[in-house]
């Protein structure tokens, strides 16, 4: 114990040690935070809750500090809706129902023109509906009829899909064409205060309109942005910390430990024992692991806690117990074995007391070392769309970034270098840390 | 070379060997031959054994049987929708034949007999590499037989597997062997300093190579083996092949090019400090004969053994490298049976993965037997 205390502080001598260390204490940090502040239950309901929950966030789009380092600057999502203080009320009574004009102002100052903009309504009306009038005031004064219509009790409009107004806007996308500077030729945006009126007619006593919300979706979203289904991806990569520190950390722990408890009872026992062991070695050793795993991911279960029992139970028998049993052998004919034996110290006080303690130290770098492997088989399989069926990881991500999201095709960068960057952090913080333990331990690397 | 001399090569054992008698020659071969023999049987009977497991995996709680029941319904329901005769027929006749057809399919897949007797008959086709007919997927020429379908796309993933073990193993031979001599320099620390980045898989550099080379210098394709169309003469279709080549076997060699070189240079370095080598430096000999003769001579079983363990960790690892790059072999084929849920063809690429580490640790055991002189047999 005394030689694994000194080993940590010898630790703090090497740079890449500390900074190591540093990485691995702040992703701890961040997923207790995280795991607190976004219950699991919460993060799933927000992960795969549906259009309910981020219908309003624009889709694909990278992540709001982005605009720190352009120097044109795009766009966030605008959200207007009738409860706003803002908003500006005018009714008029009508013999039966009523007219509402409702105006929206809002101040545009992006260097572009946002992704989209949607109108969504709804309404009570016993047999005949609501008519709504929608009016686009630009800075300079223009005004522009958008849509005119009948609406059901749900409705909703998008800018973008609207071909005539497109038509009318000189062929400009609507949504480009809304924001444009008639001003100059260029397809420019016109900065100012924007004007929206909502002028709609109720035919009823008992008809209103509830809900009459606008949103202009940005371009950049949040921390980390969204991805192809418009979902906040910060759920998904902060979730991802603690899921991948658990697999890693269990995965590494477990086989670890199972693969010197293993050794030691062979060594210990001789005869059959370790033949046993010896042999399910060998045949472990030709079991394609990753593809058995895929087979487990298939057929059975994509729950991350049958993987994880699987991959522990498939790595103790590794090339490990190999080196181990070599050590124990050498360990087994010292004399503290041999005095123990005399004054009649059990097998099992032998084998956990003594002979396991004495390789601890050997077993901690590699302990170590072996975390960033198991997050990488993780983060593997998920991208093999066997990840977890409810949980966000990061490896889901990156699989969803990479095909049915089409990131590399379509520029969408940020998608898949935000989960990468944090596994190579991952991977670095406990490679570094382990690579240093490794010389401290194993006495033979000191020097070189 | 010129530098040696004949009192220095004794303890290498080299000018006994070419004074044995006849009979010395043939012990060494007896002996080699000897452990291949117990080696390949051995190696092969752990082989059956992971076949076997293979198999109960795939079929534990004859989930997979469940499989093959709906897909055989399924698919002679659609037959028979599109048969005139079977529209005639009245309800229940109707019902009847389905179920009898039903039933002869099963019998077909072999599906009434118990389990034990049926993993039996998998396992000993499975040692044949017979493996059945794939439920949806086809090789190039049409075919359903899974073993073709295999055979069709081994020639892709030797091809990329060879390429990028070749220059891995020899690029990082000669770079530890560079590092170890000047060691403690800049360069060393410099390489000493990457190997952490090992840590990460080869798809995962891959992601990054395609989004610098392919998505924003445009310089290297995305993925695939060839272009489409592929040139029609043989020069251009090499080149071609190489092309798509270069971006898989850059992120092969980056996720393992520092780890290895990070071990060999340390036992470079542990069997520099022997006191052998010492003695021989001490004798005035070059640096290039020190190495070659008392380094590198000496490690190459360890090399060997490092080399196998790096083509076992290899073959699996590429399933999903070439899932990125879009490589047309055995790890894609994976993929797609994965995502198109054919049975026959995981299980059976499975099996070929075991087959191919069970050949990667037969192979390199054999040379280690050629190489090291120490090797013992049956004590």
């Amino acid at each position: 114990m005394q030689g694994i205390i000194k080993g940590f502080q010898q630790l703090l001598k090497y740079p890449s040690a500390i900074i190591g260390l540093a990485l691995i204490a702040i992703l701890f940090i961040v997923s207790i935070l995280t795991v607190i502040i976004i219950p699991r239950d919460e993060a799933i309901r927000l992960w795969r809750g549906g259009e309910a929950i981020w219908g309003q966030n624009p889709k694909t789009v990278p992540p709001a500090w982005t605009n720190l380092f352009r120097s044109k600057k795009l766009p966030e999502t605008i959200v207007l809706t009738m409860a706003d203080e803002s908003v500006q009320t005018e009714v008029n009574e009508r013999a039966e129902g009523e007219n509402r004009v409702l105006v929206y102002n809002f101040n545009y100052t992006a260097d572009f023109a946002p992704q989209d903009v949607v109108f969504s309504f709804t309404s009570r009306y016993a047999t005949r509906n609501p008519f709504v009038s929608i009016f686009w005031v630009t800075p300079d004064g223009r005004e522009i009829r958008l849509m005119e219509q009948g609406i059901g009790y749900n409705f909703s409009y998008r800018a973008t899909q609207d071909t005539k107004l497109s038509r009318r806007l000189g062929g400009l996308s609507p949504e480009i064409g809304l924001f444009d500077n008639p001003e100059t030729e260029a397809v420019d945006v016109l900065k100012g205060q924007y004007q929206i009126v909502i002028d709609y007619l109720t035919f009823e006593n008992d008809s209103s309109i509830s809900k009459a919300d606008v949103v202009i979706h940005g371009k950049v979203y949040g921390l980390f942005g969204t991805d192809h289904q418009r979902r906040d991806l910060t759920i998904g990569i902060l979730w991802g910390v603690p899921i991948a520190l658990a697999f890693g950390l269990v995965a590494s722990f477990g086989t670890s430990i199972a693969a010197i408890i293993f050794a030691a009872l062979g060594v210990w026992y001789g005869g059959w024992v370790d033949e046993l062991i010896q042999r399910i070695t060998e045949i472990n050793l030709n079991l394609p692991i990753l593809s058995i795993l895929i087979m487990i991911g298939t057929f059975y279960s994509k729950s991350i806690t049958t993987i994880l029992g699987a991959t522990v139970l498939l790595s103790i028998f590794s090339g490990a117990i190999k080196s181990y049993r070599a050590i124990f052998m050498q360990v087994k004919e010292s004399p503290y074995i041999e005095a123990a034996r005399s004054y009649g110290a059990t097998s099992s006080r032998i084998i956990f007391s003594y002979l396991i303690p004495r390789v601890t130290p050997l077993l901690i770098p590699g302990l170590v070392l072996g975390v960033p492997s198991f997050v990488f088989l993780e983060a593997t399989l998920a991208s093999l769309n066997l990840g977890d069926p409810v949980l966000p990881t990061w490896g889901k991500i990156i699989y969803e970034a990479w095909g049915t999201g089409g990131a590399v095709y379509n520029g969408f960068y940020y998608w898949i270098l935000e989960p990468a960057i944090l596994l190579i952090i991952t991977g670095l913080g406990f490679a570094l840390v382990g690579f240093a333990m490794d010389r401290i331990f194993n006495p033979r690397l000191r020097d070189i | 070379m010129s530098v040696t001399t004949p009192e220095l090569e004794a303890p290498q054992g080299v000018p006994q060997e070419q004074t044995t008698s006849p009979k010395r020659k043939n012990s060494t071969f007896a002996r080699v031959a000897k452990y291949t023999l117990l080696k390949f049987a051995s190696i092969f009977l752990s082989v059956v054994v992971a076949v076997y497991l293979t198999i109960l995996i795939a079929n534990m709680g004859g989930y997979v049987d469940q499989i093959v029941r709906g897909q055989i319904r399924e698919f002679i329901g659609q037959q028979l929708r599109a048969d005139q005769n079977y529209q005639q027929m009245d309800p229940a006749e109707k019902n009847a034949f389905f179920l009898a057809q039903v039933e002869r399919a099963e019998k077909r897949y072999g599906l009434d007999k118990p389990f034990a007797v049926r993993s039996l008959t998998f396992l000993w086709n499975a040692i044949r590499m017979d493996f059945g007919t794939a439920q949806l997927m086809a090789s190039d020429t049409g075919s359903r037989q899974v073993k073709l379908i295999i055979l069709d796309r081994l020639g892709p993933t030797l091809l990329l597997v060879g390429a990028s073990n070749l220059i891995l193993f020899f690029g990082s031979i000669a770079l530890a062997l560079m590092l170890s001599r000047s060691y403690g320099n800049f360069w060393d620390k410099l390489i000493i300093g990457f190997s952490p980045t090992s840590s990460a898989p080869s798809w995962f550099y891959g992601l990054f190579l395609i989004l610098l080379f392919a998505a924003v210098f445009r310089w290297l394709p995305f993925g695939g083996m060839i272009d489409s169309p592929p040139p029609r003469d043989q020069l251009g279709y090499i080149l071609n092949v190489g092309k798509h080549l270069i971006l898989p076997t850059m992120a092969i060699i980056l996720s393992n090019l520092f780890i290895s070189i990070y071990n060999w240079r340390t036992f470079f370095l542990i069997y520099s400090s022997e006191d052998y080598v010492e003695m021989a430096k001490a004798k005035g000999l070059s640096d290039r004969d020190i190495q070659y003769r008392y380094i590198l001579r000496p490690t190459l079983p360890t090399i060997i053994t490092s080399f196998a363990l790096l083509v076992i960790g290899l073959w699996t690892g590429l399933i999903l490298t070439e899932g990125v790059f879009q490589w047309p072999g055995l790890g894609r084929t994976f993929i797609t049976a994965i995502g198109l849920y054919d049975t026959p063809v995981i299980v059976a690429l499975t099996i070929i993965y075991a087959y191919l580490l069970a050949i990667t640790v037969f192979v390199l055991d054999f040379v280690y037997a050629l190489v090291d002189p120490r090797v013992k047999i049956g004590s």
